[in-house]
């Protein structure tokens, strides 16, 4: 295996909420190859989008983080502020799942494209304004001659999350990292932006972190994918293997709750319960009160993800006792 | 497929009659012709140059009908129309013209007591849990307050009643003295349906009811309502966009597009052998589960949804649809029943099923 891109070690996140310090992600280990596409799945309140934001450090004080990000060899956590400008947004660039409260309002798509080629890029002043309806066209903008002008109300909300992508593009990322970016969009535009991160990444060679909570996605976009649970990584490995057989009891609880064709209008399999409220797990496994594999030994401690064959990681104790998810048996 | 193509119109068998097949059940609610439009708000510069008030076209001309007993999937990307037809259905808006017939009753023209009779009959739970439940409220005055309302028992069987409610939507009894901001999404939307059946209501109109949760909680909302429908022999309007949770519940499914019914059939006949080019897209669009079954590297349909206000002529699809002709650019394809007995609004559809003769190809 090559030498990973991205590389995070024991990220712990905290946040300052009413009840004190609160932890949102919990000791997370990730790898990230250069130009593949990583999902992070999980339901709401895993840490998915958490962990994304750390990346970046754009964790308001006096939330913290800690642990270890290392970007090409260098650990992102203890820069200064300044040194961290220099990566975000340049080297790593960001979307988010709301363009129209990520855009800026008042400025047109084009000036906000041309501020981050000025901020990241040394090119003149033509052939920034060129570069911008370059980047707009690359992202399947029509007429971008004349769109670069439009303010962000003037676009539909899939042409906005272009206009979105088109703006992280301008410094060429080497990775960018993308939370829910389809979520708020329907399945034909989720489609065209799914399918337009794919062509990007395979024409750039730029790596992508998807967050997301559809694990169709993951499915139809992602190489690799990390399973997230109450701020932890459950289970990690390439998309196909774990999806054909879950190492990790909640990813095949995850699985088994999605209807599936074959049975229709028979009752699903639910995971019982409801996810933990932060901080309240301890050291023991997070998916234990919900899991139907749940004995003695995963109380006793906190399940250490372990490294497997082919690269797979598990957290869960009774990762080879799991049934296999009947769906891709046929 | 090019060049002109004039067609003469013979279909045999219009909206008239939008059941499909002649399964058991015969239909309890039928909607004819329903037509819905919303004034738009004009600017100041819209008066300063005086241009006409424009409309949104929320529903235009919808026909479809839903069975006793069955679960009815309404399909749609958002602005299709799909919840404007649910509260058009449950009278929350009035309607532009059209006919909206429940068990023979015609329902447009409902008013004072009859209103309210029907109301209870036909209940509809909405997406967003924290918008329909007073916060202010406990579940025991919420659910008591629509037992009064419309005196469905007096007031010293009430406690038993909610308590009936309660095990009905697996919420433990000691819940009922809680207010809605106690409890979690999918809890809020047990407490939104235990509301909805204190009325004893023959149909249930779900609007995007497990669009908001996540996706264990949603399959326990699925299991919930599948036991319901069986026990208290439901009817049910299942509206949402997800569309395996539509084909997992539907006996039969609606396609809608920019406010109208595109098509309409079986569950597994739709989306084995979709018919209409926007079935279709949608089909491919959604991403399916297994990884070892990717899409094509092209996107399932390009473009965007037209605007409302000022619909394509001719089909509504023709602008992003990959197969369509001159045609269909010029003349609207009416909702017919093709040989199969579903129903599609597709010109090429209706012609290959000799529906329509074409005098050139």
């Amino acid at each position: 295996m090559t030498t990973p891109l991205l590389s995070i070690r024991g990220l712990r996140t905290t946040l300052a909420t009413e009840r004190g310090q609160v932890t949102v992600v919990d000791g997370v280990d990730l790898d990230v190859q250069p130009g593949e596409i990583l999902g992070l799945v999980g339901e709401s309140g895993s840490g998915k989008s958490m962990t994304l934001r750390s990346i970046l450090r754009l964790i308001r004080a006096p939330g913290r983080v800690s642990g270890q990000v290392l970007w090409r060899g260098r650990d992102l956590v203890p820069l200064r502020e300044a040194e961290m400008r220099a990566i975000r947004g340049r080297e790593i660039g960001m979307i988010f799942q709301e363009p129209m409260t990520a855009l800026n309002p008042v400025l047109s798509v084009g000036a906000q494209i041309l501020e981050n080629l000025v901020a990241h890029t040394d090119l003149g002043r033509s052939a920034r304004q060129a570069r911008a309806v370059e980047l707009l066209d690359l992202v399947g903008i029509s007429a971008p001659a004349q769109r670069v002008n439009d303010y962000p109300h003037q676009f539909s909300g899939g042409m906005r999350q272009r206009a979105m992508i088109a703006i992280a593009l301008a410094s060429n990322p080497t990775l960018l990292l993308a939370d829910e970016p389809t979520t708020a969009l329907d399945v034909t535009i989720q489609d065209q932006i799914l399918k337009l991160l794919m062509h990007l990444r395979a024409t750039l060679k730029m790596a992508v972190i998807l967050v997301t909570h559809d694990l169709g996605v993951v499915a139809q976009s992602c190489d690799r994918v990390a399973v997230l649970y109450a701020g932890r990584v459950a289970e990690y490995g390439a998309v196909g293997p774990v999806f054909a057989a879950p190492h990790h009891a909640y990813t095949l609880g995850l699985l088994r709750s999605v209807p599936d064709a074959r049975h229709a209008r028979q009752p699903l399999r639910p995971i019982g319960g409801a996810p933990p409220a932060p901080d309240t797990v301890g050291e023991r496994c997070a998916f234990m009160p919900r899991c139907a594999y749940a004995t003695a030994a995963c109380a006793t401690a906190r399940p250490p993800l372990v490294s497997l064959s082919d690269g797979r990681l598990s957290a869960c104790v009774h990762w080879d006792q799991l049934e296999a998810n009947e769906w891709a048996a046929v | 497929m090019g060049g002109s193509m004039t067609m003469s119109a013979v279909a045999q068998s219009t909206a008239n009659a939008p059941e499909t097949g002649s399964a058991p059940g015969e239909p309890l609610l039928v909607v004819r012709k329903l037509t819905k439009t919303f004034a738009r708000s004009r600017s100041l510069m819209d008066l300063v140059k005086g241009e006409p008030r424009r409309r949104v076209h929320a529903l235009t001309e919808v026909d479809l009908s839903v069975r006793r007993g069955e679960t009815l999937g309404i399909v749609g990307e958002s602005g299709c129309g799909k919840s404007t037809l649910a509260r058009c259905l449950v009278r929350l808006h009035r309607v532009d013209s059209g006919s909206v017939t429940y068990d023979g009753l015609d329902v447009v023209a409902l008013r004072g007591a009859a209103l309210r009779r029907f109301n209870r009959r036909v209940q509809m739970v909405f997406q967003d849990p924290y918008g329909s439940l007073n916060p202010r409220m406990t579940v025991r005055a919420t659910i008591a307050e629509a037992l009064s309302v419309h005196r469905i028992c007096p007031r010293r069987e009430m406690p038993a009643r909610i308590a009936a409610l309660m095990d009905l939507v697996h919420l433990p009894l000691s819940a009922a003295g809680r207010r809605p901001h106690e409890f979690s999404g999918g809890q809020r939307q047990r407490i939104g349906i235990a509301r909805a059946l204190a009325l004893e209501p023959d149909c249930l109109i779900a609007d995007e009811l497990v669009s908001a949760l996540d996706v264990s909680v949603q399959a326990q909302m699925v299991n919930l309502l599948l036991e319901l429908q069986e026990r208290l022999h439901l009817t049910v309007l299942f509206i949402a966009h997800d569309l395996r949770l539509v084909r997992h519940l539907s006996h039969r499914v609606a396609v809608m597009y920019l406010g109208r019914v595109v098509e309409l059939a079986e569950t597994e006949a739709l989306f084995a052998h979709p018919r209409h080019p926007y079935t279709r897209a949608l089909l491919d669009a959604a991403p399916e589960l297994d990884p070892s079954r990717r899409g094509s590297a092209e996107a399932a349909v390009r473009g965007e949804l037209p605007s409302p206000v000022n619909p394509p002529p001719g089909c509504a699809f023709h602008p992003r649809c990959p197969v369509a002709i001159e045609y269909c650019r010029r003349v609207r394809p009416e909702l017919v029943r093709l040989r199969d007995g579903r129903l599609a609004a597709c010109h090429l559809a209706a012609t290959e099923d000799g529906l329509v003769q074409s005098t050139e190809l």
